[in-house]
């Protein structure tokens, strides 16, 4: 038989194995062994496997006497069999099982890698009759895979806290974990699709869905254009020639964008407050109103309130884009426009504005993903209030993003939390991607 | 009609500043207001006092919230810098084998909204150990803001001719310390755009401390002061507004001095071509 299929085939059982005697490289076989081993010595050490084996246990539950690996894969499964305080505990299991399918996955690669690993090195032996040391293969394993290495801790990082927490969220989305399964008093079970179809048959939960849904995205286009169009007649104004202490106006203009965002929009919900609010008083001592203008507490006003404020907000940081692109547009444009008999509104729509748009658009793109997710504005403003009895959870100025964050602190549903998680995800995420695409970051990586 | 114009253009500029101006007067004003509540703050206050101020330090554990949240910031910035750099060097510099896959990996992850993971965030903690400690914040937020920083900052460093570190390696200087010689200090601006919108990450952040960290003595100053207006009548406003005032002063001066790298930070992360 080859060399290549003998060291293969002891690989497969005794990991090494066929580096260590087939191709004589000790070293490199012995860490693939000791990989194996530790697997082994995991799984044995936490796990009463050998007590079993004796017979010493007679009602042998994997997810009691279970090692590790065997105990997390259980867990991820059955999320628990025994409920109560002294029972299984549905969501840690949850999470151990996921980190456990995680190292399980890392393990496999270094299985499949052993395996090719011993293939390979059968058949340079064979081709060149010569072997080949282990250090001369870390040498040229190190120069190869030193973005390997180096990316390695960084990727764990990833791995543990951005990747888990996502798959733990996607994962609730198919269970019922909510207020009325709470471990671990309850367990937790896995349902399917129960809870996407809940959203869309159980009435009270698809009209609060569609009716968030369409806020959202009104919020989201009023959010962005107003403050995009707005930043752009300042930008604009600021560069007429008509205006002098330019740099008054921008130094004045700018603070909204540096003043920290949760503090101006607490500001503005004081000052805005219907009983208490300073501009009700100063309007009612006018006599301009005769009685306090609801800003925060009537469906209408609240939703224009939040848009306004999100404008006062936001004006600023388009201002200053929209300025960095005015001052690198060509003066002969102009000066050639002027001359061809253009007047001022003329040359700003066919110069200006076409120039604008193309250098912000995915500015502009970038803006309506993190409106659509804008929950600052809404939480701190309204808390997403007024109330309404016919929403489920949700009131009259919720988006998604912030009905989301009620769903999960203060209602506990975690289940249909995720699933509107999952769905804004797949929205904001093609938006995202298709913008991305356009850029040149994303195109140097692609071609 | 020159005139008019002008006068216009002018008179809308005008507006627009005090439109600005006046809610920033207001709670600046406030914050010396003599009285407590959100009912006596009129928007010119009758007398003018520093008691707020002294309320707030004798009153509240303000002095921990403003240390906890430095500490947090500083480590925030610098871990976050450390990492984001090493890898969008290698992703940048280095070819290997699923280098697209994880770049494309590491776009879809950014667009999930960090906080709605913030469930499985709480459980991990608490089944780590870690909950309540300013360091778990550390790590969500410097992982956090790996996947799109390290897209922002790969695109600059793929500005930098290669050339340079090539030469650098002729001579015969090692991976990092080209690295650190050529890479860290051509990149200083983009360095800058990363190190100082981490370092506000925790001023601003809301939930997460708010869901993190337990007991008064562990929170940060966003968590804090919104605890002194959380009820409706904001019986502490006074109170609340020289807090605020205090933490906006210095972000905003940091925001105005860092003001170009800011802007082009953004624009790079948006530029198309």
């Amino acid at each position: 038989m080859k060399r290549r299929w003998i060291s293969l085939i002891s690989s497969i059982f005794v990991w090494g194995s066929g580096q260590f005697f087939a191709c004589r490289q000790k070293i490199k076989g012995l860490m693939f062994f000791l990989v194996q081993l530790v697997v082994v010595f995991v799984e044995i050490s936490t796990g009463y496997w050998i007590e079993y084996m004796q017979g010493l246990i007679p009602k042998f539950r994997i997810g009691t006497y279970g090692g590790f690996f065997s105990k997390g894969i259980w867990g991820f499964v059955t999320l628990g069999t025994s409920p109560g305080i002294r029972g299984d505990h549905s969501t840690s299991l949850l999470i151990n099982g996921i980190i456990v399918i995680l190292i399980l996955m890392l393990v496999i690669f270094v299985y499949v890698w052993n395996l090719i690993d011993a293939y390979k090195s059968g058949l340079e032996i064979e081709r060149t009759g010569k072997y080949i040391s282990s250090k001369d293969y870390w040498k040229k394993l190190y120069q190869k895979s030193f973005a390997y290495i180096v990316l390695t801790p960084i990727g764990v990082l990833i791995v543990f806290f951005v990747l888990m927490p996502i798959i733990f969220s996607v994962l609730t989305a198919f269970t019922n974990y909510n207020r009325n399964n709470l471990p671990p008093a309850n367990l937790v079970d896995w349902v399917g699709f129960e809870n996407f179809t809940k959203l869309f048959r159980v009435p009270i939960w698809s009209s609060t869905f569609f009716k968030v849904f369409k806020w959202t995205v009104i919020w989201t286009l009023c959010a962005t254009f107003s403050t995009y169009f707005f930043g752009m007649l300042q930008a604009v104004l600021l560069n007429s020639k008509y205006v002098r202490f330019k740099k008054v106006y921008r130094g004045i203009m700018i603070l909204p964008w540096a003043i920290p965002q949760m503090i101006s929009l607490l500001v503005f919900k004081n000052m805005l407050n219907g009983q208490f609010g300073p501009i009700n008083q100063l309007l009612l001592d006018i006599g301009i109103i005769n009685e306090r203008i609801p800003f925060l507490t009537d469906p209408m006003i609240a939703k224009i309130t939040v848009i306004l404020v999100n404008l006062w907000l936001g004006f600023p940081m388009f201002m200053i884009m929209i300025q960095g692109c005015l001052s690198n547009i060509d003066n002969s444009l102009y000066e050639s426009a002027a001359m061809d008999g253009a007047n001022g509104w003329q040359s700003f729509r066919k110069i200006t504005l076409p120039l604008v748009l193309r250098a912000t658009g995915p500015l502009l793109i970038m803006n309506l993903a993190g409106n659509f997710n804008g929950f600052g504005a809404v939480f701190f403003l309204t808390d997403g209030g007024p109330s309404n009895a016919t929403m489920q959870f949700a009131g009259e100025t919720d988006i998604l993003i912030s009905w989301i964050y009620k769903m999960t602190l203060d209602h506990q549903m975690y289940d249909m939390a995720a699933v509107m998680c999952i769905i804004l995800f797949v929205f904001i995420g093609s938006v995202s991607l298709w913008n991305f695409k356009r850029t040149r970051a994303f195109k140097e990586v692609t071609e | 009609m020159r005139r008019l114009k002008s006068i216009l253009i002018n008179l809308e500029l005008i507006i627009v500043c005090i439109v600005v101006l006046l809610p920033i007067s207001w709670i600046v004003l406030s914050s010396f207001n003599k009285g407590k509540g959100l009912a006596t703050s009129s928007l010119i206050p009758k007398e003018l006092t520093i008691e707020n101020y002294i309320r707030l330090f004798e009153e509240t554990n303000y002095e921990l919230w403003f240390s906890n949240t430095m500490t947090i910031a500083i480590f925030n910035a610098i871990t976050s810098v450390i990492l984001i750099m090493i890898t969008a060097w290698v992703m940048s510099r280095f070819n290997f084998k699923g280098k697209k896959a994880s770049l494309l990996t590491i776009l879809i992850l950014s667009m999930f909204p960090s906080f709605l993971s913030m469930t499985a965030i709480y459980t991990l903690f608490t089944t780590l150990g870690i909950i309540g400690e300013p360091m778990s914040l550390i790590l969500v937020y410097s992982s956090g803001a790996i996947p799109y920083n390290v897209w922002l900052v790969k695109g600059y460093l793929d500005g930098i001719p290669k050339s340079i570190d090539e030469a650098a390696y002729m001579d015969g200087s090692g991976k990092f310390r080209t690295f650190f010689s050529i890479i860290i200090p051509m990149s200083k601006p983009i360095i800058t755009y990363c190190a100082v919108s981490q370092f506000m990450m925790p001023w601003m952040d809301y939930i997460l401390p708010n869901l993190i960290l337990t007991g008064d003595k562990n929170k940060t100053l966003a968590v804090g002061i919104y605890s002194m207006i959380s009820d409706q009548e904001s019986t502490n406003f006074t109170m609340f507004a020289a807090g605020a005032v205090i933490v906006a002063v210095p972000i905003t001066i940091l925001y105005l001095v860092f003001q170009k790298y800011l802007v082009e930070g953004i624009s790079a992360g948006a530029s198309k071509e």
